[in-house]
């Protein structure tokens, strides 16, 4: 078990934990006259609207007002829908002119409520920006509109042969201009790098309406500060990313995933060293999955990968994906390291199965990537993206479970499920705590701070790839030091001193 | 020959090596036939009847004596073989042919399983092969081997209930607007549907687990060619081409009544009086 009181730097403990309602006084609310300007600007298809004079169906704006989780739940009266970056800087221009806060909105499939309205201001969808602009097959750089979602970009270059260096549960409905903005992680992370990696270019309209052309297809550019690494994980606070140069790896030409039951989690941290020492440059994903999400995977469809009497009594699950160029090479790589696994004095496994096909291959995934949607079928969930050491992943599940026993809150009644998954390979814990009858303000005072500070604790991150958005802005202090936090309101205050772009988010 | 006082059940399991399903097919530059140099894997619906003989042996227990899968095909049919010996088969027969050779039709299948059957010293009791195999879609592999065997046949099954003792499958088939229930006499060739159902519950084929990946290795392969035991397996169709189909033509909008009819009547549609 953590000790977490005795050990909680004072810092933590003396702060005060509260949710700021952030101040909205100096913005404007949408009108009529406002919505007749943006007709000069915009198509009348462009634009929904509450008020009269567009009087666009609820039904029809509802899905830019809540998440997909159905937790944050927007204001916004109007939202646009620009085809071109001129668009968006004329929308900028005349916000600014009229102090109207914006949200930028990619797939709205964030989860920490970073592209819903907090109060009045006005939806900005990139949805509708959705060319690619250019795809350079020698080099593998794409050139597109942040409003692409990330499967077409990667149908769109699957016949030359690439792949987009990021994949994550959403890319049905993520967009790649999202995806940057929040700087998000997923399941490749641990091959390709981060976007601060592979994002070679970006053009962005900065909150006056000036837009920034850095659409550079340079891999090597050291020509002063880079300023695009703002936007990346910008959460659209500093401007709204219009289009995007990326590089694109070449597609491996073999893939395998192997699915390996653990009896203890203890295992996984030695499996972690054996597996990347024996697959060394080919092994591109090294998954987690406690055993409280794979009985709920089981329940709602997916698998089963094992038979009941194989998985027996493990308590944890590992998914490893190889890929690489040649598939005898790699079959034999993986075939000597499940050998020495399994012939082992004492196995860190119990079983396992390797995918015999592309079916059985997408099969294996789908049990992880299927997670989260049926996480969502359980109830409510709270879900913590969190970095903690790895040897820590379980303890703080157990963290978690543990208090919401003591709280009396563990049951059907309240909190039904404690789960973890995740990117071992990155650090990167998935806490899910699944509330059955739905959110509840004792709930979350039971869940935080509590799991903040035992992040901060274990010295971790409080958002490891979803961000901070407006569900964690008050918890940035748990992972970013009081100085961090300082010179980030001051680059604010230098892009946006009018305080219009995606107000209320990331900044405390 | 057979053992008279307990019947003991041999089953052979036919399985094919076909293009994936998950994988998107393409027409070769030549038109001859598609692009081979794709993922494959075991045809899905041997992969059922691998698993309908895998279930009836943990039925039956001990009842069942062997189970033998066999495939024509490439060296690299051979991966499919481990992997059905690896879900439970106990040995395995490849009748190797030439990477380069065209691919067997049905008719010559058929005669090389004939020809496999009778060299079986135990002797073969029930025959489970998939209904059709996803590359070629024929169909036709088991009703020609009951014909040349002169055997029961009971095809399309969803559900395989054996009797040893009696030496009577009982089999419920999937037809059009139901099910059929069919007992046949041992010896007999049952193909299988997509889906298949036990203890009313349908079941999907078991993955290869670690250990048994391990074991399969060890497991014997018998390598036969078709030489060997007498088949001539050169098709007797010509393909004369291999197209795609025509590709689809996006629509387009009309903003109104007016301009759709007169879209309409552009591209010759004419409305009829009631």
């Amino acid at each position: 078990m953590l000790r977490l009181h005795n050990s909680i730097r004072p810092a933590f403990r003396s702060r005060r934990w509260a949710h700021n309602i952030p101040s909205f006084s100096h913005l404007n609310t949408v009108n009529e006259e406002d919505l007749a300007h943006f007709s000069s600007i915009l198509a009348p298809t462009s634009i929904l609207s509450t008020l009269p004079s567009i009087s666009t169906p609820a039904d029809d704006i509802a899905p830019y007002n809540v998440d997909w989780m159905g937790k944050y739940h927007g204001q916004a009266n109007s939202v646009l829908r620009p085809r071109t970056t001129q668009q968006v800087s004329e929308i900028v221009k005349y916000c600014a002119q009229r102090k109207i806060g914006i949200v930028p909105q990619g797939g709205n499939t964030g989860l920490v409520g970073g592209g819903i309205s907090l109060q009045k201001e006005i939806v900005l969808s990139l949805g509708a920006m959705n060319n690619v602009r250019s795809f350079d097959p020698v080099s593998g750089i794409l050139v597109a509109d942040a409003g692409c979602i990330l499967q077409s970009l990667s149908e769109h270059i699957a016949p030359h042969n690439h792949i987009m260096p990021l994949d994550l549960g959403a890319k049905g409905s993520c967009q790649i201009g999202g995806n940057i903005s929040t700087n998000a992680g997923g399941l490749r992370l641990l091959r390709y790098g981060s976007l601060h990696g592979t994002v070679l270019g970006l053009e962005v309209v900065l909150p006056d309406g000036t837009i920034l052309d850095q659409l550079s297809t340079l891999r090597k550019d050291n020509t002063g500060y880079d300023l695009k690494q703002l936007f990346i994980g910008g959460e659209g606070t500093l401007g709204i990313v219009t289009g995007v140069s990326i590089l694109t790896p070449p597609a491996p030409q073999a893939t395998n995933n192997i699915f390996l039951a653990l009896p203890h989690f203890d295992n996984v941290l030695p499996l972690f060293q054996i597996v990347k020492r024996q697959l060394g440059e080919i092994m591109s994903a090294f998954e987690y999955i406690d055993r409280t999400a794979y009985d709920m995977g089981l329940q709602h469809g997916l698998g089963p990968l094992l038979s009941a009497d194989e998985a027996g009594g493990s308590q944890c699950f590992v998914l490893v994906e190889t890929s690489g160029g040649n598939q005898d090479h790699d079959l034999e790589k993986l075939n000597n390291l499940l050998e020495s696994l399994l012939t082992a004095d004492e196995p860190l496994i119990n079983t396992g199965v390797l995918s015999q096909s592309p079916t059985q291959f997408n099969s294996i995934w789908a049990l992880r990537e299927g997670l989260t949607e049926c996480v969502q079928k359980e109830g409510k969930p709270y879900k913590y993206d969190v970095s903690v050491p790895l040897a820590d992943f379980q303890k703080v599940v157990d963290a978690v479970r543990e208090r919401m026993i003591s709280k009396g809150l563990y049951g059907d009644h309240a909190i039904s499920k404690v789960m973890g998954y995740g990117h071992v390979g990155d650090g990167n814990l998935h806490l899910n705590v699944i509330a059955k009858h739905g959110y509840r303000p004792e709930l979350e005072a039971a869940l935080e701070p509590f799991i903040y500070e035992i992040v901060a604790d274990r010295k971790g991150s409080v958002s490891a790839e979803h961000g901070i958005g407006s569900m964690k802005r008050d918890a940035l202090h748990y992972s970013k030091s009081d100085v961090s936090i300082d010179w980030m309101r001051k680059i604010k205050q230098v892009f946006d001193p009018l305080n219009i772009m995606n107000p209320g988010k990331v900044i405390p | 020959m057979r053992p008279s006082a307990v019947r003991l059940l041999n089953i052979l399991v036919p399985i094919k090596r076909a293009v994936d399903y998950a994988v998107k097919i393409r027409v070769n530059p030549e038109q001859t036939g598609i692009d081979l140099n794709v993922k494959h894997s075991m045809n899905p619906f041997d992969e059922i009847a691998v698993e309908e003989a895998i279930r009836i042996r943990e039925r039956l227990k001990d009842a069942v004596k062997s189970i033998k899968v066999v495939t024509i095909g490439p060296p690299k049919s051979a991966e499919t073989l481990r992997t059905a010996l690896a879900m439970g088969a106990d040995s395995a027969i490849h009748v190797e042919i030439p990477e380069s050779a065209p691919a067997p039709e049905p008719l010559g299948v058929a005669k090389t399983l004939k020809a496999l059957i009778e060299r079986q010293k135990e002797g073969v009791d029930v025959v489970i092969l998939g209904k059709q195999a996803i590359d070629d879609d024929a169909g036709q592999t088991g009703q020609m081997l009951a014909g040349l065997m002169g055997w029961s046949q009971a095809t399309f099954a969803s559900k395989v209930e054996v009797d040893p003792e009696q030496k009577i499958a009982n089999i419920t088939r999937e037809i059009d607007g139901g099910l059929e229930e069919l007992r046949c006499k041992f010896p007999v060739i049952i193909t299988t549907d997509l889906r298949q159902v036990h203890l009313h519950v349908s079941t999907k084929p078991r993955y290869a687990s670690l250990p048994n990946i391990m074991k399969a290795k060890k497991k014997p392969v018998e390598k036969l060619t078709a030489a060997e035991i007498g088949v001539d397996l050169t098709p007797r169709l010509e393909t004369i081409k291999v197209t795609e189909p025509p590709k689809r033509v996006g629509g387009g909008k009309v903003a109104s009544v007016d301009e759709l009819l007169a879209r309409l009547k552009e591209a010759g549609v004419t409305g009829k009086r009631a």
